[in-house]
């Protein structure tokens, strides 16, 4: 409880054996994903997979290589949360992306709808 | 009331630096947001045009796959020298911090090298930006010819980054001497951010588009 903490700029918190396990957690990770991508999985069980790692090692990356964990609690809540609901906000545009895939796998009608006149 | 002290071991308690990072640090930060989501748009509008279509999944092991994993090497390896220069100049050891920023700028070109020669594989293969290889058309019946224009578009626009990363790098080596510690970290965090982007393009676009 003095004021101590605020002369801690100059500091570097991590060694260079946690940076160097956390690459090599980061190389697994990658290895893990390659061998998945030979694993004839349906499309969504690798999209869960492939996405599930990647956003591991991406948290690993701001964490530790970018210091975010080292950093000040108010710094991460500024940056961290806006970011990932306007990433999640994006993905409302899916329905549509779907509803052209069904327009374009939906049987031709096979009869004019009634009421109209045939040509 | 608290006193500023307090209020700086109390993360609730803000006080008069609230983040306890400089301007400069601050503005990358805020750089590295806008500059994720630009991404982010264009990944999810490349998986946009992927649901709604008949896709090609074209890549081979050797050499897209083969190239584009060595490639993740190189760039974590680059991220992990970076993270020593800049533990290195924390430590004020700035001919070692300078070294190990220039190991990060030659693998951040050692990545450029390799991307352009599979770029230039798939472009001898007759991909173009807006046209499919007659081979995939005739493979991939129907498929959209907008592989091309995400593939360059995404797997340039980070290429792009790297390449200014690599002269920034250089920029920061050179005036290592000047700089601050924080304008080593904040060279860092750029670097990092270019890293976590092909963290999310190469099972994107590589790994979700092996052939058969």
């Amino acid at each position: 409880m003095s004021a101590h903490t605020e002369s801690h700029d100059e500091h570097f918190a991590g060694s260079n054996k946690l940076f160097i396990s956390i690459w090599i957690w980061l190389l697994v990770l990658t290895g893990i994903e390659v061998f998945f991508g030979y694993i004839h999985l349906p499309v969504i069980y690798m999209l869960v997979i492939l996405m599930g790692a990647s956003i591991i090692k991406a948290a690993l990356i701001v964490a530790y290589f970018m210091h975010l964990r080292f950093e000040r609690l108010p710094l991460v809540l500024t940056i961290v949360p806006a970011v990932v609901v306007c990433i999640c906000l994006l993905l409302v545009f899916f329905p549509d992306s779907f509803r052209s895939r069904d327009l374009r796998t939906a049987p031709p009608p096979t009869a004019p709808p009634t009421g109209q006149p045939s040509h | 009331m608290a006193t500023e002290a307090e209020a700086l071991t109390n993360d609730w308690g803000g006080g008069v630096h609230p983040y306890r990072v400089g301007h400069r640090k601050l503005g990358m930060w805020l750089f590295i947001m806008s500059d994720s989501l630009t991404f982010s748009a264009l990944l999810i509008a490349y998986a946009y045009v992927r649901a709604s279509n008949v896709w090609p999944t074209p890549f081979k092991f050797y050499p897209s796959i083969v190239f584009s994993s060595v490639m993740t090497l190189v760039l974590l390896s680059s991220s992990l020298t970076m993270v020593f220069a800049v533990s290195a100049s924390a430590k004020r050891q700035l001919a070692a911090a300078r070294k190990w920023i220039i190991a990060t700028a030659v693998l951040g070109a050692t990545f450029i090298v390799l991307h352009a020669i599979e770029w230039k594989h798939l472009i001898d293969e007759g991909l173009t930006p807006f046209a499919l290889p007659h081979e995939w058309a005739e493979k991939w019946p129907g498929a959209t010819p907008l592989f091309g224009a995400t593939f360059f578009g995404i797997t340039g626009m980070h290429m792009f980054h790297v390449f200014t990363g690599c002269i920034y790098l250089l920029v920061v080596a050179a005036r290592v001497k000047k700089a601050s510690h924080e304008d080593v970290e904040i060279s860092g965090l750029y670097w990092h951010f270019v890293d976590l982007v092909w963290m999310f393009v190469f099972p994107m676009i590589y790994l979700l588009s092996i052939g058969i």
